[in-house]
């Protein structure tokens, strides 16, 4: 069975086998003599499996991996490029993103700049929302003294924020 | 503005080179920001990176500060307007590399530049000669915060500024100063420094950046780490890294100038020899020859006017700009001859050099 495995990274007959613990899972990685020279795999002092795994991504995830459902980036792809797919990616892969902010930076939370004009602009933006949600609501249930609160509060927010009043 | 007009008026870099300053010869900012809601560049579609660029664009170039500046596209760039805009610090090689719906935004005075699907949307950039890590900061306080009127950023309260990289999260600043250390390199003592700033968080590059050596003695240093430290914070932890730099460098000239006049001098004539008489330079030995005569003018070898002339020929003995001087293309080898002509053509008129200050 052994005999008839192939490189990993070039799919020549594997000649070297290795198996290395990393965070308590278990690695396999099958390599013929050309790559495991290449990647320093017989020198044990310059190579480390997990670098190996990292960049030639041979370890697929097994099923059910991280997967951000924004923008359909992997973790396996973050692995590959070191950088995220979009503003979202930070909260689906929080799990695995924490440990290495404690090492990267000073502190895993913000201290600094703030941009309160694009803050006040998004709860502005959640508040008119949610108002338009419970108009909706009163509307449909015949609740009409609330729908009548909520479309007054409603036009008051608009106006505050500088907005026309709804037609 | 056209980018040839930009290209040949005035920069902040290589005009305004007043600098009084002997170590620091550039002190520069950056942010990184990234549009709320849409995928990284390095990740999304070509047609989304093309409607982030024109969004993006649009916003920058109405900033008053961008007025009359240069807002072009990347790929309506040839290489050698782009190997420019590198050799001036004004965009990073990658951004040259970009493949699809890369934009750039350059003020008039080239101070101002942003940087559009960079490895993040947007990486605004201040730049002034000399050490004004105050003045710089402000100036791109403001930029941010005026664009932030028009464009929503990725920004998350615990996490800060969502940037590509993990390693630009929270602030997404990267704030940092161009050095000239030829002291400690002559005394060997460049790697105990480098070795000390990275201990404190702080990376050391060359002149051009990752991976670029460190031709000229010129080293760029900067923070490394953007979260859990407020943008004053970092500033002024690197500003008294710097300072200990400075006086570290000015320590090690003083050492050389009391153990071994005759060296130094030596090398800062040589220098001058060359510069006046060489008929082949690469712009690697240029910039060692420049470098010597820098410290020279800081040493009063030479008068100090001529330090603002050292300070321009560093970046125009850089390829592109000998390329773009000489119109026309040539190899490297061409482009040494010319190198070597301008050079001699400048230190013609310098006056020689006088040794009395280091010998005495």
């Amino acid at each position: 069975m052994a005999n008839s495995l192939k490189c990993d990274l070039c799919s020549k007959p594997a000649t070297v086998h290795l198996t290395q613990i990393v965070n308590s899972k278990i690695h396999k990685v099958d390599l013929c003599e050309a790559c495991a020279q290449a990647k320093g795999v017989t020198d044990p002092s310059g190579f480390s499996l997990a670098d190996l795994l990292l960049k030639a991504s041979l370890n697929p995830e097994p099923a059910g991996e991280a997967k951000c459902t924004s923008c359909g980036f992997t973790s396996q792809d973050f692995k590959k490029t070191g950088r995220f797919g979009c503003p979202s990616c930070y909260e689906h892969f929080s799990k695995m993103l924490e440990p290495m902010l404690e090492t990267m930076h000073k502190g895993s939370s913000h201290t600094g700049k703030i941009p309160q004009r694009a803050v006040a602009r998004k709860s502005l933006y959640e508040r008119l929302t949610q108002l338009e949600t419970e108009l909706d609501l009163a509307i449909k249930s015949e609740r009409y003294e609330d729908a009548a609160r909520y479309r007054d509060e409603l036009t008051q927010v608009r106006q505050s924020a500088g907005h026309k009043p709804a037609p | 503005m056209k980018i040839n007009e930009l290209i040949d008026s005035h920069s902040e870099l290589t005009d305004t080179a007043a600098s009084k300053s002997a170590v620091v010869l550039m002190t520069r900012i950056r942010l990184a920001r990234n549009l709320a809601g849409q995928p990284f560049p390095g990740w999304a579609k070509d047609a989304q990176k093309r409607e982030i660029r024109d969004q993006c664009m649009q916003a920058v170039a109405a900033l008053p500060q961008m007025k009359r500046g240069l807002a072009i596209p990347v790929e309506n760039l040839d290489e050698l307007q782009k190997q420019i805009l590198v050799e001036r610090h004004l965009i990073s090689r990658e951004l040259c590399h970009a493949k699809a719906g890369a934009g750039i935004v350059i003020s008039k005075d080239q101070s101002c530049v942003v940087m559009v699907n960079e490895e993040d949307h947007l990486r605004i950039q201040v730049l002034r000669s000399g050490f004004q890590f105050k003045k710089v900061w402000n100036t791109i306080n403001t930029l941010d915060t005026d664009l932030e009127e028009h464009i929503d950023f990725a920004f998350n309260p615990q996490l800060g500024y969502l940037s590509a990289c993990p390693t630009n999260l929270g602030t997404g600043i990267r704030a940092s100063a161009m050095m000239h250390l030829p002291g400690l390199v002559i005394s060997s003592q460049m790697e105990k420094v480098v070795r000390a700033v990275n201990q404190l968080g702080m990376a050391v590059r060359g002149l051009f950046g990752e991976g670029s050596d460190a031709s000229g003695s010129i080293f760029q240093i900067s923070n490394q780490t953007t979260l859990g430290e407020s943008e004053e914070g970092i500033i002024k932890h690197l500003h008294g890294v710097l300072n200990t730099i400075v006086e570290q460098e000015l320590n090690a000239r003083q050492k050389l100038l009391e153990t071994d006049p005759n060296k130094l001098s030596d090398k800062i004539g040589r220098a001058f020899g060359i510069l006046q008489n060489g008929y082949l330079l690469n712009s690697g030995e240029a910039m060692n020859l420049l470098s010597l005569i820098r410290l020279g003018i800081d040493l009063n070898v030479f008068p100090d006017a001529q330090r603002a002339v050292v300070d321009r020929l560093f970046i125009e003995c850089q390829p592109g700009h000998v390329q773009h001087a000489a119109k026309g293309a040539f190899d490297p080898a061409q482009r040494d001859v010319l190198r070597a002509a301008r050079l001699r053509s400048e230190f013609a008129k310098l006056t020689a050099p006088d040794f009395t200050p280091t010998t005495k």
